[in-house]
């Protein structure tokens, strides 16, 4: 038999129309057919769509021009003083060193735990009455209001055992409050989302890796440690992040447990423990203090404030968006860097 | 290497390791991470136990009527503060009902409107939307999200309030109810509105999400029958996103239920339980939900009368949150009937 | 006929039939029919249909996506009382052209087309495009019955004509009886009528595409179109939705697009031959099948490519 000539014959027929017939393109749905109520949901829609973009917008215009107009550099520098002027009621520096231990101390105690619960439920999980009491435990956590964890966390720190880690009083009642008690509440406030990210990310790796790296001879506590956790760092910094967003954005929890003192209360003469013993006040809480609710009336120095704070906000999110979109785009790479993770991987055979 | 198609999979449920962890070392780690995992179970479990301990006091000496209506509440709080017993009762005495409704108004409110509003959003976001319209609103929802309730907060106290205060209120409303309270603006819309804008982005992102989830079969089978776009979604898309939409609306109404921060500064921090009957001045009446009632006693906690009746509210805010998730699971149930993949 | 030409596929059909169909029970419990029955029943439903009227015409139609034109210059009649098959290799256009034909093409951007399209004698591009997908429906390759009941899947289309209410409506007799008419046309009401609420998910595969099939009926369409409506089935439900199809074509206008040869030749009375976008041949199953008059024909029908 011949061979079959598979390209087109242009016997009679072109590659494209004949030059001057009208062609015509695929038009976009014609609303005006519809019945009239679908017509009215369709505007509906675009209507929302456009009234969130306009909303978020304005929230960010306001916050940038209230900041703009009271924020001055010398705020940074300056610890909050009592007074009845706004000028001269100082900066907050004490704010933000406190926003900054309280995240770090946060994180420093949800994100080790974190993962290795997340791990714990995605890779081991036995018995499994225990696995599914912890995750029922841990949606608990995420779904209680902060007030109610930072309860929790008053009533613990405010027990005679622990006093080293607050105030004690002459009398012998433990304050409970410091930055030890607010670091530890705001820790179980960012757990849920450390353990949701990394035990979903663990998840979703195909099991070949596991068994590649069995098939070369690593125990089963090396690949977790030295292939798994490593591959999947951008959903355990993602989760980090996230936590470290809510933490930041909390006020319950300091109100209650970092008490309403503007500055930094040492307690004790141990340089750093004495800090973290002591109380003091964070963004959040300067802002609400000086808010109409609170006790000051500086609105000014409220909006300086919630302005620093959005920034910090915005600019975790955005590192958020960055890692997110950075590890899909090497979706296929993460798992090839993973493999590389095992040593000899390459001589690997497959059947 | 050669893929094959078995062990493309990614791992699906728990214990992708464990087949595996035979040796020594392997056992101690899973045993090590499983006490880890015990202790904080045993932490949540405490913490549930001592809230409810604490809490018990304030139940038993009000019984059920702790729900109930009875006075007003911030002269018992006050009372119990002052540790000077109001005449006729006992110090634990407390009716927590003006907040209950101060808390059932304001939150199944901005519920309800977020729900619609969340849903059209999420329509138009996966639907109508053009693409660069698209790209943008998921850094903007994402902003939303990401802003904090306290600033959500400042804004309604110091933009918000003042503006309904001025535009929205009018004198004569003020002046029919001045004879029990003053109306200044701090009230139920309000903090139903800004509570709204507060729980519409992590509804309309799973909203959206499953949308953008459905079958593009269905759709294509219901565009060829002559069903036109939007009726296709209301019809199809809609009933398929069902369960992540009651999934959506229960975490929203559990991020409601919990917010203290913004409501303590908006919602008019006077424990007032507003009458319906006054129609839409009612709207106009300031309230304080529970979790704010919370945060703003959280000074006396230490006084022993005030500080259980707050552990109970606390205690009733978990329960809450706990129905809340049951009802959410219970309603996915009922959807799986109908093959919806929840 | 040429000994030096491979034998044409009719004859492997004719010769032994490569499944069993399983025997049909009469209602009343009387003996099926014998065995023999299918390969009989599909010489004599071959019979040319007595009343055939021409329903669609496409006359010198391109398309194409963005500026590949996949299909050329095609034309073709659309007649009602028989059933049209669309065949070739993959990538010929044939799927493209059946979804021109209601317009489903315009749901990708960037499709252009020219020539036209007539439905008794409107322009289908001058139609409201709903009211076109009304009158010519369409059922997929893979079965897609909504994530509803079997009741509401086939009262989903009708529920949308003008005046209809919403779900109120939903019991009223009219519908009530023109879900029942589809599902009995469709072949499926014995296996489901008794419970007619249950998930359409719960379905086997070939009883979920008798549902689409019925679902695309219930809204009285003038054209059926089917896209490869049996790839994805077993030969059982395969044969049984072959039938089905040949019951219809009295009914409706059936174009059917299909790789599979034996199926075309199975139920097809005409058949239109594309490759690469062009209209190779058009003619009867038999003179294409037998006779076919061009040598790309005649390489594809003997599976020289494909």
């Amino acid at each position: 038999m011949s061979t079959v000539e598979l390209a087109p014959s242009t016997a009679g027929h072109g590659l494209a129309p004949p030059p001057g017939t009208a062609i015509a393109r695929a038009p976009r749905e014609r609303t005006g057919s519809w019945p009239l109520i679908d017509r009215v949901a369709y505007v509906l829609c675009w209507t929302v769509g456009i009234g969130l973009c306009l909303i978020a917008l304005a929230i960010v215009l306001f916050m940038l021009v209230k900041g703009v107009a009271y924020l001055h550099p010398k705020l940074f520098v300056e610890s909050p003083a009592p007074s009845l002027k706004e000028s001269q009621s100082g900066g907050f520096l004490d704010p933000i060193i406190g926003t900054l231990i309280v995240a770090g101390l946060g994180i420093a105690i949800a994100a080790p735990i974190g993962v290795a619960l997340g791990t714990w439920l995605a890779e081991y999980g036995r018995p499994s009455w225990l696995a599914r009491a912890v995750e029922s435990a841990i949606e608990i956590i995420a779904g209680a209001p902060s007030v109610v964890l930072a309860l929790f966390g008053l009533l613990i720190f405010a027990q005679g055992y622990l006093g080293f880690l607050s105030q004690t009083a002459a009398s012998g009642g433990v304050y409970g409050r410091s930055f030890f008690a607010a670091g530890a509440v705001m820790a179980v406030l960012a757990l849920p989302l450390v353990v949701a990210s990394t035990r979903e990310a663990l998840t979703r790796l195909p099991d070949r890796l596991r068994e590649a790296s069995f098939a070369l001879g690593r125990t089963p506590a090396t690949t977790v440690r030295r292939v798994l956790l490593p591959a999947i760092r951008p959903d355990i910094a993602t989760g980090t992040v996230l936590g470290l967003g809510r933490i930041i954005g909390d006020t319950a929890i300091i109100n209650i447990l970092l008490g309403t003192y503007l500055t930094l209360q040492k307690v004790g003469n141990a340089p750093v423990i004495g800090t973290l013993r002591g109380t003091g006040s964070t963004l959040t809480s300067y802002i609400y203090s000086n808010s109409p609710a609170g006790e000051g009336n500086a609105p000014q120095k409220a909006y300086a404030a919630a302005f620093v704070l959005l920034v910090i906000v915005l600019i975790l999110n955005g590192i958020v968006t960055w890692l997110t979109n950075r590890g899909g785009q090497s979706e296929g790479g993460g798992l090839s860097r993973a493999f590389r993770l095992i040593p000899n991987w390459s001589k690997l055979t497959w059947r | 290497m050669d893929r094959h198609p078995l062990t493309e999979a990614p791992s699906r449920g728990l214990g992708r390791t464990r087949r595996w962890a035979t040796g020594r070392t392997d056992q101690r780690v899973e045993r090590t991470l499983g006490a880890l995992a015990v202790a904080v179970l045993v932490f949540i479990a405490a913490m549930l136990v001592t809230v409810f301990v604490k809490a018990w006091p304030s139940f038993s000496h009000n019984g059920l009527s702790w729900f109930g209506p009875g006075g007003d509440v911030d002269t018992q709080l006050r009372a119990m503060q002052e540790i000077k017993a109001l005449p006729g009762h006992s110090l634990y005495y407390f009716r927590a009902w003006p907040l209950i409704w101060g808390t059932l108004l304001t939150t199944v409110l901005a519920v309800l409107l977020a729900l619609i509003v969340s849903t059209l959003a999420a329509i138009f976001l996966t639907e109508f939307a053009p693409r660069a319209l698209r790209r943008t609103l998921d850094p903007v929802i994402r902003l939303l999200a990401a802003v904090p309730s306290v600033i959500y907060g400042l804004i309604g106290i110091l933009v918000i309030a003042p503006y309904i205060n001025n535009h929205l209120i009018s004198d004569a409303r003020k002046a029919s109810v001045s004879y029990v309270v003053q109306l200044n603006g701090a009230d139920v819309m309000t903090a139903a509105l800004i509570l709204t804008v507060m729980i519409l982005p992590i509804m309309t992102a799973i909203s959206a999400g499953a949308f953008a989830a459905v079958p593009a079969a269905w759709r294509e089978g219901s565009l060829a029958l002559g069903v036109n776009r939007w009726r296709t979604i209301w019809r199809v898309s809609l009933h398929a996103a069902r369960p992540a939409i009651v999934a959506a609306t229960v975490l929203a109404t559990a991020r409601a239920l919990g917010e203290a921060v913004m409501l303590a500064m908006v919602a008019g921090g006077r424990g007032f339980a507003p009458n319906l009957l006054d129609g839409v001045t009612a709207l106009f009446e300031p309230v304080r939900p529970l979790a704010a009632t919370i945060f703003q006693n959280s000074e006396g906690l230490s006084i022993p009368a005030l500080g259980h009746t707050i552990y109970a509210i606390g205690a009733v805010l978990l329960v809450s949150a706990a129905m809340l998730s049951l009802g959410g699971w219970a309603a996915k149930q009922r959807f799986k009937r109908y093959g919806v993949r929840a | 006929m040429d000994p030096m030409m491979p034998p044409p596929v009719r004859r492997i059909a004719v010769d032994r039939d490569p499944y069993v169909a399983p025997p049909r029970a009469a209602p009343n419990g009387a003996a099926p029919a014998p065995a023999t029955a299918v390969a009989t029943r599909r010489h004599t439903a071959k019979a040319p249909s007595a009343n055939v009227r021409e329903r669609m015409s496409i006359d010198s139609v391109w398309l194409a996506y963005g500026e590949n034109w996949v299909v050329r210059d095609v034309s073709l009649p659309v007649r009602q009382g028989e059933v049209l098959a669309m065949i070739g290799a993959s990538g010929s256009g044939k799927t493209t052209l059946l979804r021109s034909l209601n317009r489903l093409t315009e749901i990708t951007a960037g499709a252009a087309r020219t020539g036209s399209i007539m439905l008794d004698g409107q322009d289908i591009h001058e139609l409201e495009v709903n009211e076109l997908r009304r009158r010519v429906t369409m059922v997929f390759q893979q079965p897609n019955p909504f994530p509803m009941s079997i009741f509401d899947n086939v009262a989903y289309a009708l529920a949308e004509r003008p005046g209809r209410g919403g779900r109120r409506r939903r019991r009223s007799p009219g519908i009530e009886a023109a879900v029942t008419d589809a599902l009995h046309r469709a072949g499926l009401y014995d296996e489901v009528g008794g419970d007619l609420e249950r998930s359409a998910l719960r379905l086997s595969g070939g009883q979920q595409q008798r549902l689409c099939i019925a679902r695309a009926l219930a809204a009285e369409p003038e054209v059926l179109l089917l896209d490869e409506p049996c790839s994805a089935l077993d030969p059982i439900s395969t044969a049984t939705i072959e039938d089905l199809i040949v019951e219809l074509r009295d009914s409706v206008a059936i174009v059917i697009v299909t790789h599979n040869l034996q199926q075309a030749f199975r139920v097809a009375d005409h058949v239109a031959f594309m490759h690469l976008g062009e209209l190779v041949e058009y003619g009867t199953s038999e003179q294409v099948f037998d006779r076919p008059t061009m040598d790309r024909t005649r390489d594809y029908i003997s599976g020289a490519f494909g």
